[in-house]
């Protein structure tokens, strides 16, 4: 089991969840976050005063895949996240010892 | 004959609108007529009898209408002006500091309203607007204070009191004055933001109302005043809905408090930007609307003269709102929401000295400057020497106080308000530029007792409660620190 976090655009957002529902992945956990890699922010001015916003607006999406689905889902969110600028955010993928289901404690990758 | 006798009274109407009356309380007494007199003699006396006890009463009637408008407006302009504390200056303010403060300074606005009525009720009342007392046989504090005559409110009531409203109930003209005496220390809260503790504002601000506002008010409004411009003061300043008692009192008050605090931690490198604009915005919307009953409501009638104060105050507004916007177009290349809103409120400020004594192109011009130079306090001059006035209660009411104060001298007119007396010249337009130097006197007299009065009471509250929280208390904000609650639990 394979942990996939993505943090993307958030104009991009709605396209990757529309293309992640249509290769049967339903399961996921969405958080608005803020940060850059290389994208420089915007300024704003108060009183005067100019201010550089560095941190932006993302969004975080967060999936554990059984290893057979992994690759698939990087390709669609490849696809359906990148506009090509910078920002367009990263994946990232790490190892998932267990995952257990609350409702009726099935383990493994039958609880995904 | 009743067609005739509904012209007549309309021509009373309109004859003895514009001028206050005092409240009829008695008849005058009918003639008698001498019973030697022939029979038709007689009659005639007695229809003369008659038609002057009619003119009698339908002058009574009439000044109990005028009566009866008056105080239906000073009411409705009381609630206004409570309007602009609360919830407009407290929304406009609590927009502008960051979330973990925003409590705190609304709760600041709101505990003067609580607090100065008391005060107010109990001696501000008497202070400001009593006659002054005699101390010693010999001195009079008229000129700068009133006495005691009022404490506990008494002897205001249902009676005019013909020295300041000949045509309301004193206690309309005392409610409607509370409000000003509520919202000119909220407005030093906007320079103490989110460093001053709580205890330390109540305890300062107190003091502040007692040792500042009320003797200030007092030789602006009160009678006997020095600087009483139409019950005959000695410096006779035009201010007619407190560019001086509220706006310089209180602005000139707040860089003192900026200037004794310190800045923020963190200030000025790290940014410390408004949490929601979207509550000033609402708070400024708020102040515009309430300070018709701010300005137009200084006139302490339903009349004309409240007409043109209105207007005065809107169109002064508008040209600084634009005026404050032009300039951050040309400086910065866009126009921002925050700077149209302080705009109109510093053309706000500016206008109130200002709002009875000027026509409304006058008040176009007096917008246009205040928007301007109040944008260049707030840009420039504040960067220039350093002090973290947070919400910027010098640069806008400090400097557009000060600036409506001296524009007042040179715009009013008697055309517009005879407050000297039918056919003297009021200010430079008639061409009596010697009013532009008492309103000097009167400025400089505002900045001085704001700047004494301000700095000593700051040492006092210093040495009892303390003025300024500790750091920890300032980097977790006031709202949990000082009240121990959040602004928002959008998670609850």
């Amino acid at each position: 089991m394979m942990k996939l976090e993505a943090i993307i655009q958030p104009s991009r957002f709605e396209s990757v969840k529309d293309a992640l529902h249509e290769i049967g992945i339903e399961g996921m956990t969405v958080t608005e976050v803020r940060g850059h890699g290389r994208q420089k922010g915007h300024t704003e001015v108060y009183r005067g005063r100019e201010y550089t916003v560095d941190l932006l607006p993302k969004i975080k999406l967060e999936m554990v895949l059984p290893d057979t689905l992994v690759n698939r889902v990087v390709d669609t969110i490849l696809k359906s996240a990148k506009t090509g600028k910078i920002g367009d955010g990263k994946i990232f993928l790490s190892r998932v010892e267990e995952a257990i289901r609350i409702r009726n404690d099935e383990r493994g990758e039958n609880a995904l | 004959m009743k067609h005739a006798a509904w012209k007549c009274s309309l021509l009373l109407v309109f004859a003895l609108s514009p001028v206050p009356l005092p409240a009829r309380q008695t008849a005058p007494p009918s003639a008698t007529p001498s019973s030697t007199v022939s029979t038709s003699s007689n009659t005639a006396a007695e229809i003369s009898n008659a038609t002057n006890e009619k003119l009698a009463q339908l002058e009574q009637r009439v000044a109990a209408a005028q009566s009866s408008a008056d105080n239906a407006w000073m009411l409705v302009s009381a609630a206004l002006v409570l309007m602009m504390t609360g919830p407009g200056l407290a929304l406009f303010y609590g927009g502008l500091v960051r979330r973990k403060n925003t409590l705190a300074i609304m709760m600041q606005s709101f505990a003067l309203m609580a607090l100065i009525t008391v005060l107010w009720a109990v001696i501000g009342y008497s202070l400001c607007f009593g006659s002054g007392m005699v101390i010693g046989d010999r001195f009079d504090t008229g000129s700068v204070i009133g006495g005691f005559e009022h404490a506990f409110l008494r002897g205001v009531g249902a009676e005019p009191n013909p020295d300041y409203a000949g045509t309301i109930p004193q206690s309309t003209f005392m409610i409607y004055q509370l409000m000003f005496a509520i919202i000119t220390p909220a407005l030093i809260t906007g320079a103490t933001a989110e460093r001053m503790k709580f205890s330390g504002t109540v305890l300062f601000l107190t003091l502040w109302f007692l040792i500042v506002y009320a003797p200030l008010a007092h030789m602006v409004w009160g009678k006997g005043g020095m600087l009483n411009a139409s019950l005959g003061g000695k410096f006779p300043t035009l201010d007619f809905a407190g560019g001086t008692v509220v706006h310089i009192s209180s602005g000139v008050s707040a860089l003192v408090c900026a200037l004794y605090l310190g800045k923020r931690t963190g200030y000025p490198r790290q940014p410390m930007t408004p949490h929601s604009l979207v509550l000033s915005f609402i708070g400024a919307c708020l102040l515009w609307v309430g300070w018709f009953g701010f300005n137009a409501g200084s006139a302490l009638a339903s009349s004309p003269l409240a007409t043109s104060a209105f207007v005065a105050t809107h169109f002064g507004a508008a040209a600084a709102a634009l005026s404050w916007s032009a300039a951050e177009w040309i400086r910065n290349g866009r126009a921002s929401a925050l700077g149209a809103i302080s705009g109109a409120v510093a053309g706000l400020v500016a206008i109130t000295p200002a709002a009875g004594f000027v026509g409304p192109m006058s008040a176009l011009a007096i917008g246009l400057f205040a928007g301007a130079l109040c944008y260049w306090m707030v840009i420039k001059v504040k960067a220039l020497f350093g002090y973290d006035d947070a919400l910027d209660a010098f640069g806008v009411h400090g400097a557009g106080g000060t600036i409506g104060a001296l524009l007042t001298g040179v715009f009013a007119q008697q055309a517009i308000n005879p407050i000297f007396g039918s056919g003297k010249a009021v200010g430079g337009l008639d061409g009596h530029w010697g009013q532009v130097g008492n309103q000097l006197v009167g400025v400089l007299l505002a900045w001085a007792i704001a700047l004494v009065g301000t700095f000593v009471l700051l040492k006092i509250v210093d040495w009892t409660t303390g003025l300024r929280v500790s750091e920890e208390q300032e980097i977790e904000g006031l709202d949990i620190t000082q009240h121990g609650e959040e602004a928002y639990n959008l998670e609850s």
